[in-house]
C-alpha cells in the first residue's frame, strides 16, 4: 500500500480527455451527415473550414513542433493544385488526381528538405519564400497553365454540381480527420517525445540522442503533403487555377494567424485558431483591406503579448487537456505535474529556440 | 553584351543598398526583419506623396523621410523587436511578418492599387545618360545609385570601425552581456543600429521609386532581393553585400537574355546555387552566412 502511494502515477489521459475523445467522434459523425441538412452555400463554407484546419494543423506541426517557421508554405499549396491540374490533364480521374498530386508534393518535398533544413530560423523562413517565388515563376512557364491567365480543372464538370459539392465536402472532412489523426498519432507515439524535446530545446534533444534532423524531416514532409492536400482540395472547390492566387504568400499569412491566435505548439490550438479565423472571415471578410490590416495587427499583438495563443493560455490557466499527446506525472501529495506538453510560463514553445 | 553587363553591375548597386540594412540588422540583433521590403516601399510612397502633393523634389524629400525612417527604426526596435526577441529567435519572424502585412495593406488602403514612380519628379535625370567609350550608354541615375551604395557601405564600415558608437554597436552584436559589463548600453546600441538600418532602407526606397515603379505590394520582392543579395555576398565585410548585389543583378540580366520571363528566375536560381555550394562545402549550415560584416572589418 505504501509503495503505491509514494510511487508517481503516469497518466496518458484525464477524464476530460476521455469525454473529449467521445465528443470528437460524435462531432465527426455529425459533420459527416451534415450535408443532408445544410444549404449549398453552407456546405461550401464548411469545406473551406476543413481546409483551414488542415492548413493550420500542418503549419503548426512544422513551426510549433518542429521549430521551423516557414513563410513559403504556399509553395506546397500551389503545387498540390498544379499537379492535380497536370494529372487530370493526362486523363486521370479528377478526384484521384487530387490525392496523387498531394503524394507527389510530399515526394518532392523530401529532396527539398535535405537542402532547406540546413538553414536556420529566419534564413529558413525567407529561403522557403524564395522557393515559393521561384516555383510560381516556373509553373507560369507551363503552357497548360498559360501564365497568370491560369486554367481550370474542367474534368470535374462531368459530375453534376450537387454531387460534386457533397463529394468534395466529404473528401475535405475525411482528409482533415485523417491528417489530424496522423499528427495526433505521431505526437502521442515515440516520435512525439522526440518532437516535443526538439520543440523545447533542440541542442539538448540532440545531446540525449534524439534524431533531430530525421524528426524535422518527417514533419516537413508531412506538412508539405498536408498542405498539398489542402491546395488540391481548394482547387476542387474553386475549379479555376490561377498561379497568382495559389502561390500567394497570403496563404502562409493565414496559417500564421490561425496558429498564433489558437496557440502555437498545441494540438488543439491550431484547430481553435482555424475556427476563429473562419468566423472572422465569415463576419469581416467583406470589409476588404481593413480585414487584412487587422489580421496582420492581431498577429503582431499575439506574438508580442500572448505568444502562447488562446489555447496555450487556457491550458495553462485551467490545466485543461482535451486531446492529450503527452504524459502526466502525478506525484503523491502534489498537484498534477506536467511534462513538456504545457511548458511552464517562462518556457513558451518558442523561447527555447537558439539563435 | 558588355553594355548589359555594365547595366547589371550598376543595378547591383541598388540591391546592395537594399541588402545592407537587412544584413546590418541581422548581424547586430540576429533578427531578420520581414517588413524590410515593405518599409522601403513605405519610404518610396512617402517621397511620392511629398512630391505629388507638395511638389517637393524627392531629393529634398529625403531630408524629411530619412529622419522619419530613423525614428521608425528606433521605435520598431524599442516597442516591437526588443519585446518579441525576448520570446526566442522564431517570434520576431512572426512579428515582423505581421507588421509587413499591416504596412502593405495600409499603403493599399491609402494609395490604391496603382503603380507609382518617382521618375516624373526628378526631371531629366530619369532618362539622361553618359556615353562611355565603345558607344555604351549608362544612365546617370544608375551611376548615382551605384556611387551612393559605395559611399554608404564605405561610410558604414568606417562608422563601425572608427567611432565610439560604432564600436559599441559591434560590441553589442558580439556579446550584449559582456558589452554591458564594460559600460555599453545594449538597448541604446540596438535602437541606434535599427535607426541606421532604416535610414538605408529609406535610401533604397527612394532609388526604387526613381528607377522603377512600385505599388503597395512591392515590398515582398524587395525583401527577397535584399535577402538574396545579402546571402550571396555572405560573410565578410559589408563589401560582400555589394558583390552579392552585383552577382544577383548579373544573373537576372542573364536570365532575361535567355527567356522573356527569365529575369526573376535567373536571380532566384543563382541564389539557390550559391546556397547549395556553400552548404555543401561548409557543412556548417547557414549559421555563418549572414554573419557579422563588422567582425572581419576589425
Amino acid at each position: 500500500m505504501s509503495a503505491a502511494s509514494t510511487s508517481p502515477i503516469i497518466e496518458r489521459g484525464t477524464t476530460t480527455s476521455r469525454i473529449a475523445a467521445i465528443a470528437v467522434a460524435v462531432i465527426i459523425a455529425l459533420l459527416a451527415i451534415a450535408p443532408q441538412f445544410l444549404s449549398a452555400g453552407a456546405v461550401d463554407r464548411m469545406t473551406a473550414l476543413f481546409i483551414y484546419v488542415i492548413l493550420a494543423a500542418m503549419w503548426n506541426a512544422l513551426a510549433g513542433f518542429g521549430g521551423l517557421v516557414s513563410v513559403g508554405q504556399q509553395v506546397f499549396f500551389g503545387l498540390g493544385a498544379y499537379f492535380a491540374i497536370r494529372l487530370a490533364d493526362t486523363g486521370l480521374n479528377p478526384f484521384a488526381s487530387l490525392f496523387v498530386a498531394a503524394i507527389i508534393v510530399g515526394v518532392v518535398s523530401w529532396p527539398l528538405s535535405l537542402f532547406m533544413l540546413r538553414l536556420r530560423n529566419g534564413e529558413f523562413a525567407i529561403g522557403m519564400w524564395v522557393i515559393a517565388a521561384l516555383t510560381h515563376l516556373l509553373v507560369n512557364l507551363d503552357r497548360l497553365v498559360q501564365g497568370e491567365t491560369g486554367t481550370s480543372l474542367i474534368s470535374l464538370n462531368v459530375y453534376d454540381a450537387g454531387t460534386r459539392r457533397v463529394a468534395i465536402y466529404w473528401l475535405a472532412l475525411g482528409s482533415m480527420t485523417a491528417l489530424l489523426a496522423i499528427l495526433f498519432g505521431l505526437l502521442r507515439g515515440s516520435t512525439g517525445a522526440a518532437i516535443r524535446a526538439i520543440r523545447d530545446n533542440e541542442d539538448a534533444a540532440a545531446s540525449v540522442g534524439v534524431r533531430v534532423t530525421g524528426t524535422k524531416r518527417l514533419l516537413f514532409v508531412l506538412a508539405a503533403f498536408g498542405i498539398g492536400v489542402a491546395g488540391a482540395l481548394w482547387l476542387a472547390t474553386s475549379i479555376t487555377f490561377q498561379p497568382k492566387t495559389y502561390f500567394n504568400v497570403q496563404w502562409t499569412a493565414y496559417m500564421i494567424f490561425m496558429v498564433l491566435v489558437g496557440g502555437i505548439g498545441t494540438f488543439e490550438g491550431a484547430i481553435l485558431g482555424a475556427l476563429v479565423f473562419f468566423l472572422i472571415e465569415t463576419w469581416f471578410g467583406g470589409t476588404g483591406v481593413w480585414y487584412l490590416v487587422s489580421l496582420g495587427a492581431t498577429a503582431v499583438l499575439f506574438s508580442l503579448f500572448l505568444p502562447r495563443g488562446l489555447w496555450g493560455t487556457i491550458e495553462e490557466r485551467f490545466g485543461l487537456r482535451l486531446l492529450p499527446v503527452g504524459y502526466r506525472v502525478i506525484l503523491p501529495g502534489h498537484a498534477p505535474a506536467d511534462d513538456g506538453t504545457a511548458p511552464s510560463p517562462e518556457q513558451t514553445p518558442l523561447d527555447q529556440e537558439k539563435a | 553584351m558588355s553594355n548589359q553587363i555594365i547595366q547589371g553591375i550598376l543595378l547591383g548597386g541598388y540591391y546592395a543598398l537594399i541588402a545592407c540594412g537587412l544584413s546590418f540588422m541581422f548581424s547586430v540583433m540576429r533578427i531578420i526583419n520581414l517588413a524590410h521590403g515593405s518599409l522601403a516601399v513605405f519610404a518610396a510612397f512617402a517621397l511620392w506623396w511629398l512630391a505629388s502633393r507638395f511638389h517637393v523634389s524627392p531629393f529634398v524629400g529625403l531630408l524629411i523621410v530619412l529622419p522619419l525612417m530613423a525614428a521608425i527604426g528606433w521605435a520598431l526596435q524599442r516597442f516591437l523587436l526588443e519585446r518579441s526577441a525576448r520570446g526566442g529567435a522564431l517570434l520576431p519572424i512572426l512579428t515582423t511578418f505581421g507588421l509587413a502585412i499591416v504596412i502593405d495593406n495600409m499603403l493599399f488602403e491609402q494609395f490604391g492599387a496603382d503603380t507609382r514612380s518617382l521618375a516624373p519628379y526628378i526631371g531629366s535625370l530619369s532618362y539622361d545618360s553618359w556615353e562611355w567609350p565603345g558607344s555604351i550608354y549608362v544612365g546617370k541615375l544608375a551611376v548615382i545609385m551605384f556611387a551612393t551604395a559605395v559611399i554608404l557601405l564605405g561610410g558604414l564600415q568606417l562608422f563601425l570601425t572608427r567611432t565610439r558608437l560604432g564600436r559599441s554597436i559591434r560590441a553589442t552584436s558580439e556579446d550584449p552581456d559582456t558589452a554591458g559589463l564594460v559600460g555599453v548600453d545594449a538597448r541604446r546600441a540596438n535602437a541606434i543600429a535599427a535607426a541606421i538600418a532604416m535610414v538605408t532602407v529609406g535610401l533604397a526606397g527612394a532609388f526604387l521609386g526613381m528607377r522603377a515603379t512600385f505599388d503597395p505590394y512591392a515590398g515582398a520582392p524587395q525583401l527577397l532581393f535584399a535577402f538574396e543579395a545579402a546571402v550571396i555576398g555572405g560573410a565578410g565585410s559589408l563589401w560582400g553585400t555589394l558583390v552579392g548585389g552585383i552577382v544577383l543583378a548579373l544573373a537576372q540580366t542573364l536570365g532575361a537574355q535567355v527567356h522573356p520571363q527569365g529575369f526573376l528566375i535567373g536571380g532566384h536560381a543563382v541564389f539557390l546555387v550559391v546556397l547549395f555550394v556553400r552548404l555543401s562545402t561548409s557543412g556548417l549550415g547557414l549559421r555563418g552566412l549572414l554573419r557579422l560584416p563588422s567582425r572581419s572589418a576589425s
